[in-house]
């Protein structure tokens, strides 16, 4: 029997609960603003003695990510989290835990690169290792970011997927602003994860296995072609993965999460907190009788193209926002992944890139309504104009 | 250099993740291709002492017994219970110079390759 409590916590709280849940094996962190609160809370759980988690305090990220990839490739459910710089500076062992196949799942509080520094909310540091073959998943709300959180572990651990899950939600924004969420009970989700059997562990010692050796130019291409086919395999799985826990909390989990598309003769397509923002300036333009709607990205790697084509196909204009630049590219992640999706569609929307909210910078619903009305320009004129704009950004 | 190795095995057929299944395989990799520089062993000035056998990385100084044709000729080498110099393993020795180092009667010294191409018209 299904129990679920309205409980009111931040998004690194929801987090910290979905880890007290899945009671990891190991947990290695480090502190980082804004990730801290969700291993503050952690912390307190394995204190309190209710995980039986080996907590292991580290010196810096790089370790975090090292004795995460070292717990993993034992055998056991490892997990951690960070932000920013934390994950800047993992960055070799981010992939390195993808390459060896190993099922971590990292919480990821989305927060500006340096420099100058910065500890607010944009998607340039999960972005930036878009490319390192890890899964993506992204969170609008702290409830979202706990689902996000326990449907990860069971990604990740699929035998057919086998590669490490990043849980991103926006920092501050969704890490420490509290609303109400809703909790499963403990035992659904121990039963939703199951019991976890590590793939080749190394401490299963009737079997020894070697991790982590050189790989040259004899087999590292094999292994990385091996990558790319678990990305493509994944898909499904997720999705069957995404149904099942959505049958379970009553909603419908997408890759692509559409509002008021079949008609939209305007759409943006978003990802994390600023889609609620969206949402409600959609339906107060839809109030005045504006066709406009909103497309949630939830799951950014892999990126399901087909699927993301099938959706904007008929609609004149899209707006693709960017919380993150790629610095000299022709716009952001989101917005080259959306161009690359309908480049050959016979019938596809005329698209402009919004880069905004950078450091943390407030995306308000004017700035929403500026959006749909430039994009309202676009259509009427047939004329995309400038396919790049930054926006909320002083000239 | 052929770089698609043909017969080598496809991605569907290697496990994942880069992990070797077989425990001890490392003697089927041939770091003897590696070696720029050979180590040869002058008998005369050995005393079967061993010391490179136990800092050579590779494990490519043999341990031989009182018959063994490198032995050292200086200090106990008649005794059966211990071990002498035994010669070096060339498929896997990669010419790092460390057995030189540490021989504390200079031993063993390091040569060009090249030199031994020249004598043996080695490729
Ligand atoms: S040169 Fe290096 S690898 Fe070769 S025998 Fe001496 S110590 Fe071993
Ligand atoms: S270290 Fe020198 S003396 Fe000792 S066994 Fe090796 S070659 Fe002989």
């Amino acid at each position: 029997m299904v129990k679920k409590v309205l409980k009111a916590l931040t998004g690194a709280e929801c987090v910290a609960e979905a880890m007290r849940q899945i009671n990891p094996d190991v947990v290695a962190a480090y502190p980082i603003t804004p990730q801290t609160p969700i291993m503050h809370a952690f912390s307190q759980f394995v204190a309190d003695g209710k995980v039986d988690t080996e907590f292991v305090t580290v010196e810096s990220e790089h370790s975090a990510m090292s004795a995460t990839v070292g717990a993993s490739a034992a055998g056991s459910r490892a997990m951690t989290a960070t932000s920013s710089n934390g994950l800047a500076l993992m960055w070799e062992v981010v992939h390195i835990a993808a390459s060896t196949r190993l099922p971590i799942v990292m919480n990821v509080v989305n927060r500006a690169l340096s420099g100058p520094i910065n500890i607010h909310c944009d998607h340039s540091d999960s972005m930036g290792c878009r490319d390192a073959g890890w899964i993506q998943l992204y969170s609008e709300t702290g409830e979202e970011a706990y689902h996000n959180t326990i449907m990860a572990v069971r990604i990740a651990e699929h035998p057919d997927v086998l590669l490490p899950v990043m849980v991103c939600q926006d920092g501050f924004i969704t890490s420490h602003s509290v609303e109400t969420s809703e909790i499963l009970d403990d035992e659904t989700v121990k039963n939703f994860i199951g019991e976890h059997n590590g793939h080749h562990p190394l401490l299963k010692t009737e079997n020894p296995v070697t991790v982590g050796p050189l790989d040259l130019f004899d087999y590292y291409f094999e292994h990385k072609r091996q990558q790319l086919d678990a990305m493509e395999r994944a898909k499904p799985i997720i999705q069957s993965i995404f149904d099942e826990f959505g049958a379970i909390v009553g909603r419908k989990i997408e890759f692509f999460e559409p509002y008021m598309l079949d008609d939209a003769e305007e759409a943006v397509i978003c990802l994390s907190s600023s889609c609620g923002t969206l949402r409600h300036v959609v339906d107060e333009l839809r109030k005045q009788g504006r066709k406009v709607g909103l497309l949630k990205v939830r799951v950014f790697r892999p990126f399901d193209q087909n699927k993301l084509a099938e959706m904007i196909r008929h609609i004149p204009v899209v707006g693709v926002m960017d919380r993150s630049a790629s610095f000299g590219a022709f716009g952001g992640p989101v917005f080259m992944e959306v161009r690359n999706a309908i480049a050959d569609e016979s019938q596809k929307p005329l698209t402009v890139n919004y880069i905004y909210g950078l450091g943390g910078r407030e995306f308000t619903v004017e700035q929403a309504k500026q959006v749909f009305d430039e994009l309202r320009q676009v259509r009427e004129s047939g004329n995309p104009g400038i396919k790049v704009r930054t926006l909320g950004v002083r000239e | 250099m052929v770089t698609e190795n043909h017969d080598k095995k496809g991605w569907k057929e290697i496990p994942i993740g880069g992990i070797i299944e077989e425990a001890g395989n490392a003697e089927r990799y041939k770091t003897g291709t590696w070696r720029s520089f050979r180590p040869v062993h002058h008998p005369e000035k050995c005393t079967n002492c061993m010391i490179c056998w136990v800092n050579c990385p590779d494990t490519a100084i043999k341990a031989g017994d009182v018959n063994s044709p490198d032995k050292g000729l200086v200090g106990k080498n008649d005794d059966p219970n211990l071990a002498n110099f035994g010669g070096f393993d060339y498929e896997h020795c990669k010419g790092c110079g460390i057995c030189a180092a540490v021989c504390p009667t200079k031993a063993i010294d390091m040569h060009p390759e090249t030199e031994f191409l020249d004598k043996e018209g080695e490729e």
